[in-house]
């Protein structure tokens, strides 16, 4: 029954998004009142419906409905209830419902609190948001329908991948999706903007909240996938620059380039052109990204089964969204000039640097990701671009950017003293000379790098801290004391500190793991000790272990450091359903760095294959990232930025009466 | 008796795995550039992994050839030669620089000095006009309100 | 000029799109071979079954297939019928055992039916390394002189047969 019920809501849906996309856009055309309520009524109740049909599809999977198809065959009788759960969006057909609930979210919220919005842009909006969630509507009720039926039906299912089975997948892909699929209404409220050929900084203060909420989700999805294939994958790897990984960083770049472009133009009207067609490229990448992991241009561990009929289908969206928009940006934005005017060293200039360099970084991963594609379709032969090529190609366009991130905040708006701005800096730049100096003498010339990506991200830090230090010193200078100057300092502001410090956070992690990470590979024997970076680890035991769908083999290890002994357990699990074999690592964590051990095969005579990793500070890379998704809460709380802050609202009524 | 078979099972029960302690040379130099090598070769059958991380049983015929030409001799360079002879560029995760990869290897700079010279200009023509000069009083409470103004 | 500019971002992506397009007609697990329009390289392997093994020598005079398969390959199943059909019409395949047991392989052939000329029995995968092979069932096209000139990856059907290996095994016919 759950079944039916979803399909007949998903076509609900489908129908009252095209009804969102027509009675709108017509509406505003007219100034009818009454079709733009159409459009806000159809936006909720397709949200109710989509939700519907994903709580049906979601209902099919906990409750072991094996007559469906989708449940069949992503998960089994033994598998736990909450990875039963989570299989709703372990598959394609039922990610992409999780991409139309998402979509249908941002509809409905636009709909929902969008009331002091200007009713002609709002219409505007929630059509394109309309139009967009039709088209994926479309797709899964035609292409990838999640409530396909089986007759007969299975007596049970075929059981998720194993590597799937795992708190991972309950929370990294909704976050990711909540992230580059929340990106979508920046890019419906771009459109909308270009269709009334009018933007200003009104319009960025609505699409702020859209735009942060999609960020902080993207940024904590990217650090949480990072986090589960590092313990999954068994080398402990974080980061692979694998097509499917790339398809979710380059929304990341375009959207915090978004997120600031969008600040210079709600508080000087400035950056219009740019900050409307960030808003456009950082949805249409994500879009590129589904298109990458569904359509089998790129190979990928991540990818679903693959079917380039699919990729046809979400190619057609593509050029259809994207084009459509950027047609328009083209025809319409040269006319949208903002009066603002401002020096060069001035926080306007230096978010228009910083659109500059991130636009870079993201083209570089673009160019990275595709090129093999580009390559063979003009007739040459098959290439990979992997590790090396990023790490020569896109650490040089970052690092610069790194630098000047500390800057961004000291300055003012329209215009500064260059000599002033130092001065704000110098003691992060003081420190973070020091650091590099300490550095090259303690680690010697040969490691200037490393040296060199510890002293940017402590200052980086140092810069972070230097923000509410400015502020503390004009609170006190008027005479305030501490409680004064938290009350006086915006939300915004720590906000800003804690991001900015997350990411020197995060690079001095990265830093310290591909400088100074260790491997040993060797065969131990139970009572066995060996060493690497300093910690001793003795094989203890073998044993057995049992789950509730494996059967597993156990080790168990001392690890003791000059700190004190800990153990590790690292196990190799069978899954009987599906016949994989799964290695789960033993993993100490640290604030200094971790451990890491991960056991092999047993040899006849009892020797076991150990791999043994020592991982400096690897720890920071994941608490940079949180940091910063932190920060963007801290901010997207701010009062002052609440969306709905009075503003003066057109009502077609005052039309109608002045007309 | 079960238990200890299926233990036996689960520790056997793959054939490869990624580097094996039976596949290292003796000599830790050679080894250390074996490893090294490996990390920038990819596995050709696997979905996006290098021959060191993967367990294909492939991976573990080219880690074995790999430390072979090692031992016989070859330099870096030629034993990556050797194995790019036999699949291709396919298995160089570090990309050629030749005709082929030059958009490749300068997009990265040329995005940055184009889009910095387009920004320089767009940053030129949006230069406030100059202002007439301030009397010391108006100089003073203007910096004052832009202090203020940087919150 | 500033239209100019404008105009990029839409240009750029068109190109993109284009190229997306043709991009999805190919299948990125199928790896170009390096071999094409070089001669073979040298190999001289042990028989599978009737004392007949298989060298690198074998390849003049005609063009011929080398088809690389394995008794634990499923796929060679699948074109395992239509190998037979063409040695039945006088298509000339040799096989290359890979990775596999001889008596294996034997036992396969007899079993199934041998379709090759001759076939040798490459265990260690060492020549299959130095033909560039990354799984099986793979097939080259070998004209007179020993040189490759094509090779498929996967198994062959009737499609293929007609539509692309047997067109090009003609052209190399009339080239000699």
């Amino acid at each position: 029954m759950a079944a039916e019920i979803g399909q007949l809501a998903l076509v609900l849906a489908f129908v009252l998004a095209i009804v969102q996309s027509l009675a709108p856009l017509w509406g505003a055309a007219r100034l009818d009142p009454a079709l733009m309520g159409l459009g806000r009524s159809a936006a909720l109740l397709q949200l109710l419906f989509v939700a519907i049909a994903f709580g049906s599809l979601a209902a099919g999977f906990v409750g072991k409905d094996f007559s469906m198809a989708l449940v069949a065959e992503h998960s089994n009788a033994a598998q736990p209830t909450i990875y039963r759960f989570a299989a709703t969006w372990g598959s394609h057909e039922g990610s992409m419902l999780l991409w139309v609930l998402i979509l249908a979210l941002q509809g409905g919220a636009v709909a929902l609190f969008g009331s002091r919005l200007r009713e002609t842009l709002q219409a505007r909006v929630l059509a394109v948001q309309g139009i967009i969630g039709a088209a994926f509507l479309g797709f899964s009720l035609f292409t990838s329908n999640p409530f396909l039926r089986l007759f007969p039906a299975p007596p049970d299912g075929t059981e998720l991948n194993p590597l799937l089975q795992d708190p991972g997948l309950v929370f990294h892909p909704p976050m990711l999706y909540l992230g580059y699929v929340g990106f979508s209404s920046a890019f419906s409220f771009a459109m909308a903007g270009l269709i009334e050929g009018h933007v200003d900084a009104g319009w960025a203060r609505w699409i702020r909240p859209f735009v942060l909420a999609s960020w902080i989700c993207l940024t904590a999805g990217i650090t949480m996938g990072s986090i589960w294939a590092y313990y999954t994958l068994g080398w402990g790897g974080w980061w692979f620059w694998d097509p499917v990984e790339n398809a979710s960083l380059m929304p990341w770049l375009m959207g915090t380039a978004l997120l600031h472009s969008s600040i210079a133009l709600e508080r000087r009207g400035a950056l219009i052109s740019w900050t409307i067609l960030l808003a456009i490229l950082t949805f249409s990448l994500s879009l590129v990204g589904t298109f990458l992991v569904r359509s089998g241009v790129l190979t990928s561990v991540h990818a679903f089964a693959v079917d380039p009929r699919r990729g046809i289908y979400i190619l057609g969206i593509i050029a259809l969204a994207t084009g459509s928009a950027l047609a328009l940006f083209a025809w319409r934005a040269p006319a949208m000039k903002s009066g603002a005017l401002f020096q060069p060293l001035s926080r306007e200039g230096g978010i228009a640097v910083n659109n500059l360099f991130l636009l870079a970084a993201t083209a570089t991963v673009f160019l990275g990701t595709f090129y093999p594609v580009f390559v063979e379709i003009a007739g040459g032969h098959s290439i990979s671009v992997g590790r090396p090529y990023y790490e020569l190609a896109f650490v040089p366009v970052v690092v610069p950017l790194l630098l000047l991130v500390s800057f961004g905040p000291m300055l003012n708006w329209k215009r500064n003293d260059s000599r002033e701005v130092l001065v704000r800096l110098r003691w992060p730049i003081i420190l973070g000379v020091l650091a590099l100096v300490l550095g090259i003498l303690a680690f010697g010339l040969s490691q200037v790098l490393a040296a060199g990506g510890l002293a940017l991200g402590l200052f980086l830090i140092a810069g972070a801290i230097a923000i509410p230090l400015r502020y503390w010193k004009i609170s006190s200078s008027l005479g305030g004391d501490l409680k004064r100057f938290l009350r006086a300092t915006p939300l915004a502001v720590w906000g800003m500190t804690s991001a900015h410090a997350g990411l020197g956070v995060t690079a001095i992690g990265i830093t310290a793991v591909t400088a100074w990470q260790s491997n040993k590979v060797l065969t131990m024997k139970v009572g066995q000790t060996v060493e690497l970076a300093g910690a001793q680890y003795t094989l203890n035991s073998i044993g057995e272990a049992n789950g509730p769908n494996y059967q597993a083999a156990q080790a168990r290890f001392t690890v003791t450091t000059h700190s004190g002994s800990r153990i590790l357990v690292s196990e190799r699990r069978l899954f009987p359903a599906s016949q994989t074999t799964t290695t789960q690592a033993g993993i100490g964590t640290g604030f200094l760095g971790n451990v890491y051990i991960s056991i092999g095969e047993q040899s006849a005579d009892g020797g076991l294959v150990v791999r043994i990793w020592d991982h400096p500070l690897v720890d920071w890379i994941w608490a940079g990232g949180f940091l910063m998704a932190l920060g963007g809460a801290a901010s997207l709380s701010d009062r002052r930025f609440r969306v709905g802050a009075a503003r003066p609202v057109l009502r077609t009524e005052a039309i109608k009466a002045s007309a | 008796m079960r238990a200890r078979l299926l233990l036996a099972f689960l520790l056997a029960a793959t054939p490869a795995f990624a580097v094996l302690p039976s596949e290292q040379l003796a000599d830790p130099k050679l080894e250390a550039r074996a490893r090294a090598i490996s990390q920038e070769l990819r596995c050709v059958v696997c979905q996006n992994q290098t021959i060191d991380d993967s367990d294909a049983e492939l991976a573990h015929d080219l880690r074995v050839l790999l430390r072979q030409r090692l031992k016989a001799g070859d330099t870096d360079q030629q034993a990556i030669a050797f194995l790019a002879n036999r699949y291709g560029d396919y298995v160089l995760l570090k990309p050629p620089f030749e005709a082929e990869t030059l958009l490749l290897w300068l997009g990265p700079l040329l995005v940055l000095v184009a889009g910095g010279i387009g920004v320089a200009l767009y940053l030129g023509r949006r230069r406030a006009a100059a202002a007439p000069a301030f009397t010391a009083d108006e100089q003073a409470r203007l910096d004052r309100l832009l202090k203020e103004d940087a919150a | 000029m500033k239209r100019l500019l404008f105009i990029l971002p839409v240009a750029l992506f068109a190109a993109v799109i284009g190229a997306f397009m043709l991009g999805l007609r190919h299948d990125p697990s199928h790896i170009t071979s390096v071999l094409i329009d070089k001669p073979l390289p040298a190999f001289a392997l042990p028989a599978v079954r009737n004392n007949q093994g298989l060298a690198s020598a074998d390849f003049k005079g005609e063009p011929m297939l080398l088809n690389v398969f394995a008794s634990w390959c499923v796929a060679c199943r699948e074109e395992h019928q239509m190998l037979l059909q063409l040695k039945q019409q006088g298509v000339v395949i040799q096989g290359l055992d890979w990775k596999d047991d001889a008596a294996d392989g034997a036992r396969y052939l007899v079993e199934n039916g041998d379709p090759y000329i001759k076939a040798g029995n490459d265990v260690s995968g060492r020549t299959g390394i130095d033909l560039g092979v990354a799984g099986v069932p793979e097939t080259f096209v070998v004209d007179g002189r020993g040189r490759v000139r094509y090779k498929f990856i996967g198994p062959i059907d009737a499609d293929d047969w007609e539509n692309t290996l047997k067109p090009l095994l003609q052209r190399l016919r009339s080239e000699t």
